[in-house]
Protein backbone atom coordinates (compact mmCIF):
# COMPACT_ATOMS: atom_id res chain seq x y z
CA UNK A 1 0.00 0.00 0.00
CA UNK A 2 2.96 2.48 0.68
CA UNK A 3 4.64 1.64 -2.19
CA UNK A 4 1.42 2.25 -4.42
CA UNK A 5 0.86 5.63 -2.26
CA UNK A 6 4.52 6.65 -3.07
CA UNK A 7 3.81 5.57 -6.62
CA UNK A 8 0.73 7.53 -7.02
CA UNK A 9 1.35 10.78 -4.56
CA UNK A 10 4.55 11.74 -4.14
CA UNK A 11 5.91 11.00 -7.13
CA UNK A 12 4.04 13.56 -9.35
CA UNK A 13 4.48 16.22 -6.40
CA UNK A 14 5.27 18.89 -8.62
CA UNK A 15 7.01 21.21 -6.16
CA UNK A 16 9.75 19.10 -5.66
CA UNK A 17 10.29 18.55 -9.18
CA UNK A 18 13.96 20.02 -9.72
CA UNK A 19 16.30 19.72 -13.10
CA UNK A 20 19.90 18.54 -13.11
CA UNK A 21 21.83 19.38 -15.74
CA UNK A 22 18.74 19.19 -18.09
CA UNK A 23 17.04 16.13 -16.83
CA UNK A 24 13.68 16.22 -14.62
CA UNK A 25 13.70 14.22 -11.16
CA UNK A 26 10.77 13.90 -10.02
CA UNK A 27 12.31 14.89 -6.58
CA UNK A 28 16.16 15.64 -5.20
CA UNK A 29 16.34 12.07 -3.34
CA UNK A 30 19.20 10.15 -4.61
CA UNK A 31 20.71 6.58 -3.22
CA UNK A 32 24.23 7.45 -3.27
CA UNK A 33 27.02 4.93 -4.97
CA UNK A 34 28.34 2.15 -3.15
CA UNK A 35 25.04 2.19 -0.74
CA UNK A 36 22.39 0.65 -3.11
CA UNK A 37 23.89 -1.41 -5.23
CA UNK A 38 22.61 -1.63 -8.97
CA UNK A 39 18.78 -1.07 -7.56
CA UNK A 40 17.39 -4.61 -6.96
CA UNK A 41 17.90 -5.24 -3.52
CA UNK A 42 16.13 -2.01 -2.52
CA UNK A 43 13.46 -2.92 -5.37
CA UNK A 44 12.50 -6.20 -3.38
CA UNK A 45 11.64 -4.00 -0.93
CA UNK A 46 9.60 -1.15 -1.86
CA UNK A 47 8.70 0.69 -5.41
CA UNK A 48 12.34 2.42 -6.14
CA UNK A 49 10.55 4.21 -8.99
CA UNK A 50 9.57 7.12 -6.18
CA UNK A 51 13.24 8.14 -6.23
CA UNK A 52 14.58 10.96 -8.36
CA UNK A 53 17.23 8.51 -9.48
CA UNK A 54 20.00 6.63 -7.93
CA UNK A 55 23.92 6.36 -8.63
CA UNK A 56 25.05 2.86 -9.18
CA UNK A 57 27.67 1.18 -7.72
CA UNK A 58 30.82 2.38 -8.76
CA UNK A 59 31.91 0.73 -11.66
CA UNK A 60 35.55 -0.17 -13.15
CA UNK A 61 36.47 -1.08 -16.96
CA UNK A 62 37.61 -4.02 -15.59
CA UNK A 63 36.34 -6.52 -12.93
CA UNK A 64 36.92 -5.93 -9.29
CA UNK A 65 37.06 -7.91 -6.02
CA UNK A 66 37.84 -4.74 -4.11
CA UNK A 67 40.18 -5.07 -0.22
CA UNK A 68 40.44 -8.18 2.04
CA UNK A 69 38.13 -8.03 4.98
CA UNK A 70 37.17 -6.69 7.35
CA UNK A 71 35.91 -3.89 4.97
CA UNK A 72 34.10 -1.97 7.33
CA UNK A 73 33.82 -0.57 10.76
CA UNK A 74 31.53 1.72 13.33
CA UNK A 75 32.44 5.01 14.94
CA UNK A 76 30.30 7.61 16.68
CA UNK A 77 27.28 8.18 14.26
CA UNK A 78 29.06 6.60 11.34
CA UNK A 79 31.24 4.12 9.68
CA UNK A 80 34.16 3.57 7.81
CA UNK A 81 34.54 1.38 4.78
CA UNK A 82 37.22 0.37 2.54
CA UNK A 83 35.17 -1.92 0.31
CA UNK A 84 37.63 -0.85 -2.59
CA UNK A 85 35.43 -0.58 -5.97
CA UNK A 86 34.38 -4.25 -5.85
CA UNK A 87 32.58 -4.28 -8.86
CA UNK A 88 31.98 -6.91 -12.28
CA UNK A 89 33.17 -4.24 -14.41
CA UNK A 90 31.74 -1.81 -16.70
CA UNK A 91 31.01 -4.59 -19.76
CA UNK A 92 29.05 -7.29 -16.90
CA UNK A 93 27.48 -3.86 -16.22
CA UNK A 94 26.07 -3.43 -19.62
CA UNK A 95 25.44 -6.81 -20.04
CA UNK A 96 23.92 -8.19 -17.18
CA UNK A 97 22.79 -5.31 -14.35
CA UNK A 98 21.42 -2.68 -16.31
CA UNK A 99 18.76 -5.29 -18.03
CA UNK A 100 17.91 -6.21 -14.59
CA UNK A 101 17.75 -2.99 -13.65
CA UNK A 102 15.34 -2.23 -16.36
CA UNK A 103 12.80 -4.59 -14.89
CA UNK A 104 12.49 -2.61 -11.79
CA UNK A 105 13.68 0.96 -12.09
CA UNK A 106 12.27 2.82 -15.37
CA UNK A 107 14.27 6.28 -14.76
CA UNK A 108 17.41 7.68 -16.20
CA UNK A 109 20.15 6.26 -13.56
CA UNK A 110 23.07 7.73 -12.73
CA UNK A 111 26.11 5.68 -13.89
CA UNK A 112 28.74 6.18 -11.24
CA UNK A 113 32.32 5.33 -12.52
CA UNK A 114 35.56 5.16 -11.15
CA UNK A 115 39.05 4.58 -12.88
CA UNK A 116 42.99 4.24 -12.37
CA UNK A 117 43.77 6.49 -15.19
CA UNK A 118 42.76 8.79 -17.66
CA UNK A 119 42.15 6.26 -20.59
CA UNK A 120 40.34 3.93 -17.97
CA UNK A 121 38.12 6.44 -16.75
CA UNK A 122 37.53 7.89 -20.81
CA UNK A 123 37.29 3.97 -22.03
CA UNK A 124 34.60 2.94 -19.02
CA UNK A 125 32.14 6.27 -19.81
CA UNK A 126 31.97 5.86 -23.69
CA UNK A 127 30.74 2.17 -23.19
CA UNK A 128 28.62 3.93 -20.73
CA UNK A 129 27.60 6.61 -22.60
CA UNK A 130 25.83 4.40 -25.26
CA UNK A 131 23.42 3.08 -22.86
CA UNK A 132 19.95 4.86 -23.58
CA UNK A 133 18.80 4.26 -19.58
CA UNK A 134 22.15 5.85 -17.75
CA UNK A 135 20.57 9.78 -17.34
CA UNK A 136 24.08 10.90 -15.94
CA UNK A 137 28.00 9.82 -15.35
CA UNK A 138 29.10 10.47 -12.51
CA UNK A 139 32.62 10.27 -12.41
CA UNK A 140 34.41 9.55 -8.74
CA UNK A 141 37.59 10.93 -8.68
CA UNK A 142 37.51 10.66 -5.28
CA UNK A 143 37.66 6.97 -3.78
CA UNK A 144 39.78 7.48 -0.79
CA UNK A 145 40.13 3.22 -0.91
CA UNK A 146 42.01 2.08 -3.78
CA UNK A 147 45.60 2.89 -4.53
CA UNK A 148 47.47 4.76 -7.84
CA UNK A 149 43.78 5.83 -8.75
CA UNK A 150 40.12 7.25 -7.12
CA UNK A 151 41.44 9.71 -4.95
CA UNK A 152 44.79 10.66 -6.28
CA UNK A 153 42.85 12.27 -9.75
CA UNK A 154 40.41 14.50 -6.78
CA UNK A 155 43.05 16.10 -4.75
CA UNK A 156 45.28 17.81 -7.74
CA UNK A 157 43.08 20.33 -9.53
CA UNK A 158 45.15 19.67 -13.13
CA UNK A 159 44.52 15.45 -12.62
CA UNK A 160 41.09 16.20 -12.30
CA UNK A 161 40.22 18.91 -14.77
CA UNK A 162 42.21 16.19 -16.95
CA UNK A 163 39.44 13.51 -16.02
CA UNK A 164 36.76 15.74 -17.26
CA UNK A 165 37.92 17.05 -20.34
CA UNK A 166 38.82 12.91 -21.33
CA UNK A 167 34.95 11.69 -20.43
CA UNK A 168 33.63 14.82 -22.11
CA UNK A 169 35.05 13.66 -25.25
CA UNK A 170 33.46 10.69 -25.14
CA UNK A 171 29.76 11.16 -24.24
CA UNK A 172 27.50 13.80 -24.72
CA UNK A 173 25.41 12.57 -21.60
CA UNK A 174 26.22 15.13 -18.64
CA UNK A 175 28.94 14.72 -16.74
CA UNK A 176 28.89 15.39 -12.91
CA UNK A 177 32.60 14.75 -11.21
CA UNK A 178 32.16 13.79 -7.61
CA UNK A 179 34.72 15.35 -5.55
CA UNK A 180 37.02 14.01 -2.60
CA UNK A 181 37.12 16.12 0.84
CA UNK A 182 40.18 15.05 1.78
CA UNK A 183 41.50 18.39 -0.08
CA UNK A 184 43.21 21.61 1.27
CA UNK A 185 40.92 23.60 -1.13
CA UNK A 186 37.69 22.07 -2.06
CA UNK A 187 36.88 25.13 -4.35
CA UNK A 188 40.14 25.43 -6.48
CA UNK A 189 39.40 21.72 -7.74
CA UNK A 190 35.36 22.38 -7.90
CA UNK A 191 36.24 25.57 -10.25
CA UNK A 192 39.36 23.74 -12.34
CA UNK A 193 36.25 20.91 -13.22
CA UNK A 194 33.76 23.74 -13.96
CA UNK A 195 36.27 25.21 -16.37
CA UNK A 196 37.23 21.74 -17.89
CA UNK A 197 33.64 21.49 -18.48
CA UNK A 198 31.70 19.47 -15.84
CA UNK A 199 28.34 19.67 -16.15
CA UNK A 200 27.83 19.55 -12.41
CA UNK A 201 29.71 18.54 -9.25
CA UNK A 202 29.20 15.81 -6.81
CA UNK A 203 30.59 16.59 -3.26
CA UNK A 204 31.71 15.37 -0.73
CA UNK A 205 32.83 11.43 -1.02
CA UNK A 206 34.13 10.12 2.19
CA UNK A 207 36.37 11.29 4.28
CA UNK A 208 39.63 9.60 5.22
CA UNK A 209 39.06 7.76 8.66
CA UNK A 210 40.18 4.57 10.70
CA UNK A 211 39.54 2.70 13.67
CA UNK A 212 41.92 0.82 16.06
CA UNK A 213 40.57 -2.13 17.91
CA UNK A 214 41.69 -2.44 21.67
CA UNK A 215 42.23 -5.81 21.81
CA UNK A 216 44.06 -7.18 19.10
CA UNK A 217 45.53 -3.47 18.82
CA UNK A 218 45.40 -3.36 14.96
CA UNK A 219 43.51 -1.47 12.76
CA UNK A 220 40.01 -2.81 12.28
CA UNK A 221 39.97 -2.62 9.02
CA UNK A 222 42.21 -4.51 6.73
CA UNK A 223 43.25 -1.71 4.21
CA UNK A 224 44.01 0.18 7.50
CA UNK A 225 42.22 3.46 6.44
CA UNK A 226 38.75 3.63 4.95
CA UNK A 227 35.97 6.17 4.20
CA UNK A 228 33.92 8.24 6.67
CA UNK A 229 30.48 8.58 6.22
CA UNK A 230 27.18 8.73 8.41
CA UNK A 231 25.46 11.51 9.96
CA UNK A 232 28.85 12.84 11.42
CA UNK A 233 30.28 14.49 8.48
CA UNK A 234 27.15 16.29 7.62
CA UNK A 235 28.32 19.90 9.18
CA UNK A 236 31.67 19.29 6.66
CA UNK A 237 29.75 18.29 3.34
CA UNK A 238 27.24 20.74 3.88
CA UNK A 239 30.29 23.40 5.17
CA UNK A 240 31.51 22.29 1.37
CA UNK A 241 28.53 22.68 -0.84
CA UNK A 242 28.42 26.31 0.71
CA UNK A 243 31.72 27.14 -0.27
CA UNK A 244 31.84 25.34 -3.78
CA UNK A 245 27.85 26.99 -4.58
CA UNK A 246 29.60 30.46 -4.37
CA UNK A 247 32.39 29.45 -6.83
CA UNK A 248 30.55 27.71 -9.47
CA UNK A 249 27.77 28.32 -11.56
CA UNK A 250 27.29 24.26 -12.47
CA UNK A 251 24.90 22.23 -10.62
CA UNK A 252 25.77 20.56 -7.39
CA UNK A 253 24.68 17.20 -5.70
CA UNK A 254 24.93 17.42 -2.14
CA UNK A 255 25.52 14.71 -0.09
CA UNK A 256 27.46 13.16 2.95
CA UNK A 257 25.67 12.44 5.96
CA UNK A 258 22.38 13.05 5.03
CA UNK A 259 19.67 11.12 6.76
CA UNK A 260 16.62 12.93 6.88
CA UNK A 261 13.71 14.79 4.61
CA UNK A 262 15.45 17.86 7.01
CA UNK A 263 19.15 17.31 5.52
CA UNK A 264 18.11 17.33 2.02
CA UNK A 265 16.24 20.42 2.93
CA UNK A 266 19.57 21.79 4.66
CA UNK A 267 21.68 20.54 2.01
CA UNK A 268 19.52 22.68 -0.80
CA UNK A 269 19.79 25.68 1.08
CA UNK A 270 23.37 25.86 1.20
CA UNK A 271 23.79 25.15 -2.91
CA UNK A 272 22.65 21.60 -3.52
CA UNK A 273 20.32 20.98 -6.86
CA UNK A 274 20.11 17.50 -5.54
CA UNK A 275 21.13 15.48 -2.69
CA UNK A 276 22.29 11.74 -2.40
CA UNK A 277 21.71 9.30 0.41
CA UNK A 278 24.73 6.96 1.33
CA UNK A 279 25.70 5.47 4.91
CA UNK A 280 21.64 5.91 5.63
CA UNK A 281 20.50 3.26 3.23
CA UNK A 282 22.98 0.64 4.80
CA UNK A 283 21.02 0.83 8.65
CA UNK A 284 17.99 2.03 7.20
CA UNK A 285 16.92 0.30 3.42
CA UNK A 286 13.43 2.37 4.01
CA UNK A 287 15.01 6.09 4.20
CA UNK A 288 14.94 7.03 0.79
CA UNK A 289 11.42 6.15 0.64
CA UNK A 290 11.06 7.99 3.81
CA UNK A 291 12.10 10.83 3.19
CA UNK A 292 10.39 10.92 -0.30
CA UNK A 293 7.41 10.84 1.50
CA UNK A 294 7.97 13.03 4.51
CA UNK A 295 9.50 15.76 1.85
CA UNK A 296 6.06 17.26 1.50
CA UNK A 297 5.11 18.32 4.70
CA UNK A 298 8.39 19.02 5.86
CA UNK A 299 8.67 22.07 2.95
CA UNK A 300 4.75 22.94 4.72
CA UNK A 301 6.45 22.67 7.95
CA UNK A 302 9.55 25.12 6.60
CA UNK A 303 6.64 27.11 4.77
CA UNK A 304 8.74 25.82 0.99
CA UNK A 305 5.89 26.34 -1.80
CA UNK A 306 9.02 24.66 -4.19
CA UNK A 307 12.29 22.63 -3.89
CA UNK A 308 13.59 25.06 -6.97
CA UNK A 309 13.33 28.25 -4.25
CA UNK A 310 15.41 27.47 -1.94
CA UNK A 311 18.61 25.97 -3.54
CA UNK A 312 21.34 27.63 -2.23
CA UNK A 313 19.25 29.80 -0.28
CA UNK A 314 21.72 30.66 2.15
CA UNK A 315 23.18 32.36 0.88
CA UNK B 1 13.65 -9.37 4.58
CA UNK B 2 11.38 -7.87 6.62
CA UNK B 3 11.39 -4.62 8.95
CA UNK B 4 9.64 -5.88 11.98
CA UNK B 5 9.78 -4.35 15.56
CA UNK B 6 9.87 -6.89 17.91
CA UNK B 7 9.38 -7.07 21.66
CA UNK B 8 11.84 -8.79 23.84
CA UNK B 9 10.26 -11.84 25.83
CA UNK B 10 13.24 -12.78 27.74
CA UNK B 11 16.77 -11.65 28.14
CA UNK B 12 18.74 -14.52 30.60
CA UNK B 13 22.06 -15.51 30.61
CA UNK B 14 23.55 -18.73 30.03
CA UNK B 15 27.03 -18.22 30.99
CA UNK B 16 28.91 -15.50 32.11
CA UNK B 17 29.06 -13.44 28.58
CA UNK B 18 26.29 -15.36 26.35
CA UNK B 19 22.77 -14.22 26.69
CA UNK B 20 19.59 -15.71 25.15
CA UNK B 21 16.95 -13.06 23.87
CA UNK B 22 13.30 -14.31 22.73
CA UNK B 23 11.82 -11.67 20.80
CA UNK B 24 7.91 -11.55 19.30
CA UNK B 25 6.50 -9.77 16.59
CA UNK B 26 6.35 -10.80 13.20
CA UNK B 27 8.93 -13.09 11.91
CA UNK B 28 7.99 -14.06 8.76
CA UNK B 29 10.44 -13.33 7.03
CA UNK B 30 12.66 -15.70 8.81
CA UNK B 31 12.63 -19.02 6.11
CA UNK B 32 15.28 -21.67 7.03
CA UNK B 33 17.96 -22.47 10.03
CA UNK B 34 21.05 -20.47 9.68
CA UNK B 35 19.51 -16.98 8.83
CA UNK B 36 20.04 -13.92 11.02
CA UNK B 37 18.28 -10.74 12.17
CA UNK B 38 19.86 -7.41 12.37
CA UNK B 39 19.47 -5.36 14.99
CA UNK B 40 19.47 -1.61 15.28
CA UNK B 41 20.53 -0.50 18.82
CA UNK B 42 20.02 3.01 19.91
CA UNK B 43 23.18 5.49 19.99
CA UNK B 44 24.83 2.74 17.75
CA UNK B 45 24.86 3.78 14.33
CA UNK B 46 25.38 0.00 12.66
CA UNK B 47 23.05 -2.78 13.63
CA UNK B 48 24.13 -5.53 15.01
CA UNK B 49 23.72 -9.41 13.03
CA UNK B 50 23.27 -12.30 15.20
CA UNK B 51 21.97 -15.43 13.62
CA UNK B 52 18.55 -16.98 14.71
CA UNK B 53 18.62 -19.93 17.11
CA UNK B 54 15.08 -20.73 17.08
CA UNK B 55 12.02 -19.50 15.48
CA UNK B 56 8.33 -20.16 15.96
CA UNK B 57 5.00 -18.86 14.73
CA UNK B 58 5.45 -15.25 16.03
CA UNK B 59 8.92 -15.22 18.26
CA UNK B 60 12.57 -15.89 17.21
CA UNK B 61 15.10 -16.59 19.85
CA UNK B 62 18.87 -15.31 19.55
CA UNK B 63 21.67 -16.43 21.51
CA UNK B 64 24.64 -13.89 21.56
CA UNK B 65 27.56 -13.43 23.52
CA UNK B 66 28.80 -10.05 24.65
CA UNK B 67 31.89 -9.42 22.80
CA UNK B 68 31.78 -5.19 22.44
CA UNK B 69 29.91 -2.18 22.71
CA UNK B 70 26.62 -3.01 20.97
CA UNK B 71 26.00 -6.85 22.53
CA UNK B 72 26.95 -5.49 26.17
CA UNK B 73 24.28 -3.01 25.51
CA UNK B 74 22.04 -5.92 24.65
CA UNK B 75 22.61 -7.31 28.19
CA UNK B 76 21.10 -4.36 30.20
CA UNK B 77 17.62 -4.81 27.82
CA UNK B 78 14.18 -5.75 29.84
CA UNK B 79 11.70 -7.62 28.40
CA UNK B 80 8.97 -5.45 27.37
CA UNK B 81 11.27 -2.90 25.02
CA UNK B 82 11.05 -3.42 21.34
CA UNK B 83 13.79 -3.38 18.76
CA UNK B 84 13.79 -2.41 15.35
CA UNK B 85 15.08 -5.57 13.43
CA UNK B 86 15.45 -6.64 9.93
CA UNK B 87 14.45 -9.96 9.57
CA UNK B 88 15.15 -12.90 7.27
CA UNK B 89 18.88 -12.09 6.33
CA UNK B 90 20.93 -14.71 4.93
CA UNK B 91 20.63 -18.13 3.03
CA UNK B 92 20.24 -20.50 5.31
CA UNK B 93 21.33 -23.75 5.56
CA UNK B 94 19.93 -25.91 3.07
CA UNK B 95 18.72 -29.62 4.46
CA UNK B 96 18.26 -31.80 1.17
CA UNK B 97 21.43 -32.81 0.66
CA UNK B 98 22.04 -34.00 4.76
CA UNK B 99 21.05 -37.50 4.46
CA UNK B 100 20.12 -39.39 6.98
CA UNK B 101 22.92 -38.89 9.71
CA UNK B 102 24.09 -35.55 9.38
CA UNK B 103 26.36 -34.08 12.00
CA UNK B 104 26.35 -30.67 13.45
CA UNK B 105 29.14 -29.11 14.60
CA UNK B 106 29.30 -26.03 16.83
CA UNK B 107 31.60 -24.19 18.18
CA UNK B 108 30.98 -21.14 20.95
CA UNK B 109 28.68 -18.92 19.97
CA UNK B 110 27.78 -20.52 16.46
CA UNK B 111 26.48 -23.40 18.13
CA UNK B 112 23.06 -20.95 18.01
CA UNK B 113 22.09 -21.26 14.61
CA UNK B 114 22.38 -25.57 14.47
CA UNK B 115 19.64 -25.34 16.79
CA UNK B 116 16.73 -24.81 14.83
CA UNK B 117 18.76 -26.37 12.42
CA UNK B 118 18.62 -29.71 13.91
CA UNK B 119 14.85 -29.30 14.43
CA UNK B 120 14.05 -28.82 11.00
CA UNK B 121 16.22 -32.26 10.07
CA UNK B 122 14.51 -34.32 12.86
CA UNK B 123 10.69 -32.84 11.40
CA UNK B 124 11.96 -34.44 8.41
CA UNK B 125 13.09 -37.37 9.87
CA UNK B 126 16.67 -37.16 10.18
CA UNK B 127 18.91 -38.45 12.79
CA UNK B 128 21.26 -35.43 13.90
CA UNK B 129 24.36 -36.18 15.92
CA UNK B 130 25.35 -33.21 17.29
CA UNK B 131 29.05 -31.67 18.46
CA UNK B 132 29.68 -28.91 20.68
CA UNK B 133 33.01 -27.33 21.28
CA UNK B 134 33.86 -24.82 23.93
CA UNK B 135 37.00 -23.48 25.81
CA UNK B 136 35.97 -24.64 29.20
CA UNK B 137 33.14 -26.24 31.33
CA UNK B 138 31.57 -22.47 32.67
CA UNK B 139 31.25 -21.87 28.93
CA UNK B 140 29.20 -24.52 28.20
CA UNK B 141 25.45 -23.86 26.96
CA UNK B 142 22.67 -25.76 25.05
CA UNK B 143 23.67 -29.27 25.31
CA UNK B 144 20.59 -29.87 26.96
CA UNK B 145 18.75 -27.74 24.41
CA UNK B 146 19.99 -30.17 21.68
CA UNK B 147 19.20 -33.36 24.57
CA UNK B 148 15.81 -32.29 24.55
CA UNK B 149 15.06 -32.43 20.79
CA UNK B 150 16.23 -36.13 20.62
CA UNK B 151 19.66 -35.19 19.42
CA UNK B 152 22.89 -37.25 20.37
CA UNK B 153 24.92 -34.82 22.10
CA UNK B 154 29.12 -34.71 22.18
CA UNK B 155 30.55 -31.97 24.21
CA UNK B 156 34.60 -30.98 23.65
CA UNK B 157 36.46 -28.16 25.71
CA UNK B 158 39.54 -27.16 24.94
CA UNK B 159 41.12 -27.65 28.41
CA UNK B 160 39.42 -30.92 29.29
CA UNK B 161 37.02 -29.43 32.34
CA UNK B 162 34.19 -30.93 30.43
CA UNK B 163 33.25 -33.65 27.95
CA UNK B 164 35.73 -34.75 25.40
CA UNK B 165 39.17 -32.57 25.60
CA UNK B 166 40.07 -30.83 23.01
CA UNK B 167 38.21 -29.51 19.74
CA UNK B 168 35.53 -30.81 17.79
CA UNK B 169 37.22 -32.30 15.49
CA UNK B 170 38.86 -34.84 17.92
CA UNK B 171 34.96 -36.32 18.98
CA UNK B 172 33.68 -36.76 15.42
CA UNK B 173 31.58 -39.67 15.12
CA UNK B 174 32.91 -42.66 12.15
CA UNK B 175 29.37 -42.32 10.52
CA UNK B 176 27.74 -39.45 8.95
CA UNK B 177 26.17 -38.66 6.04
CA UNK B 178 26.80 -34.95 5.61
CA UNK B 179 27.66 -32.03 7.82
CA UNK B 180 26.72 -28.57 8.65
CA UNK B 181 28.81 -26.33 10.78
CA UNK B 182 28.94 -22.78 12.04
CA UNK B 183 31.90 -21.37 14.65
CA UNK B 184 35.45 -19.19 14.35
CA UNK B 185 37.47 -19.37 11.26
CA UNK B 186 40.19 -21.92 12.78
CA UNK B 187 37.73 -24.34 13.95
CA UNK B 188 35.59 -24.19 10.35
CA UNK B 189 39.38 -24.86 8.28
CA UNK B 190 39.68 -27.85 10.68
CA UNK B 191 36.16 -29.11 9.94
CA UNK B 192 36.70 -28.56 6.65
CA UNK B 193 40.74 -30.86 6.61
CA UNK B 194 38.97 -33.31 9.64
CA UNK B 195 35.58 -34.49 7.64
CA UNK B 196 35.08 -37.06 4.47
CA UNK B 197 31.54 -36.05 3.66
CA UNK B 198 30.33 -32.48 2.00
CA UNK B 199 28.80 -30.15 4.30
CA UNK B 200 27.95 -26.52 4.76
CA UNK B 201 29.73 -24.14 6.49
CA UNK B 202 28.14 -20.93 8.15
CA UNK B 203 30.56 -17.53 8.19
CA UNK B 204 30.69 -14.60 10.13
CA UNK B 205 32.41 -11.09 8.77
CA UNK B 206 31.98 -7.72 9.98
CA UNK B 207 29.07 -6.29 8.17
CA UNK B 208 27.89 -2.72 6.96
CA UNK B 209 24.42 -3.47 6.09
CA UNK B 210 23.78 -7.49 6.17
CA UNK B 211 21.10 -7.07 3.10
CA UNK B 212 23.78 -7.31 0.36
CA UNK B 213 23.72 -3.44 -0.37
CA UNK B 214 27.72 -2.08 0.73
CA UNK B 215 29.62 -5.13 0.12
CA UNK B 216 31.39 -4.81 2.88
CA UNK B 217 31.24 -8.74 3.65
CA UNK B 218 31.99 -10.54 0.66
CA UNK B 219 34.70 -13.62 -0.17
CA UNK B 220 36.14 -14.66 -2.63
CA UNK B 221 34.80 -18.78 -3.61
CA UNK B 222 35.35 -20.44 -6.43
CA UNK B 223 32.10 -19.76 -7.56
CA UNK B 224 33.12 -16.39 -7.40
CA UNK B 225 32.00 -13.49 -5.38
CA UNK B 226 30.08 -13.81 -2.91
CA UNK B 227 28.50 -11.66 0.12
CA UNK B 228 28.37 -13.10 3.46
CA UNK B 229 25.27 -11.18 4.08
CA UNK B 230 23.45 -12.06 1.09
CA UNK B 231 24.62 -15.54 -0.72
CA UNK B 232 25.93 -16.65 2.90
CA UNK B 233 26.32 -16.64 5.67
CA UNK B 234 26.23 -20.38 4.44
CA UNK B 235 28.44 -21.52 2.04
CA UNK B 236 28.62 -25.12 0.52
CA UNK B 237 31.95 -27.48 1.33
CA UNK B 238 33.13 -27.36 -2.77
CA UNK B 239 32.80 -23.73 -3.53
CA UNK B 240 35.13 -22.35 -0.15
CA UNK B 241 38.72 -21.34 -0.76
CA UNK B 242 40.54 -22.36 2.03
Amino acid sequence: MRNAECGMRNCIEQRTVVSLCGIQLDNPVIPASGTFGYGYEFAELYDINCLGTFSFKGTTREPRFGNPTPRIAECASGMINAVGLQNPGVNAVIAEELPKLKQCFHKPVMANVSGFSVEEYAATCAKLDKEPQVGWLEVNVSCPNVHGGGMSFGTDPKAAAEVVKAVKAVTTKPVLIKLTPNVTDIVAIAKACEEAGADGISLINTLLGMRIDLKTKRPVIANKMGGFSGPAVFPVALRMVYQVYEAVKIPIVGMGGVACAEDVIEMMLAGATAVEIGAANLTDPFVCRDIVEQLPAVMDKYHIDNLNDIIGGAH
Amino acid sequence: MKESFLTITENTPLTKDVYRMKLSGDVSAVTAPGQFVNIKLEGLFLRRPISVCDCDGDSVTIIYKAVGKGTEQMTRMNPGETLNVLTGLGNGYDTAPSGDRPLLLGGGVGVPPLYLLAKKLLAEGKRPSVVLGFNTKNEVFCEQEFKNLGCEVTVTTVDGSYGVKGFVTDALPEDYTYFYTCGPEPMLKAVYRATNTSGQFSFEERMGCGFGACMGCSCKTITGFKRICKEGPVLRKEEILF
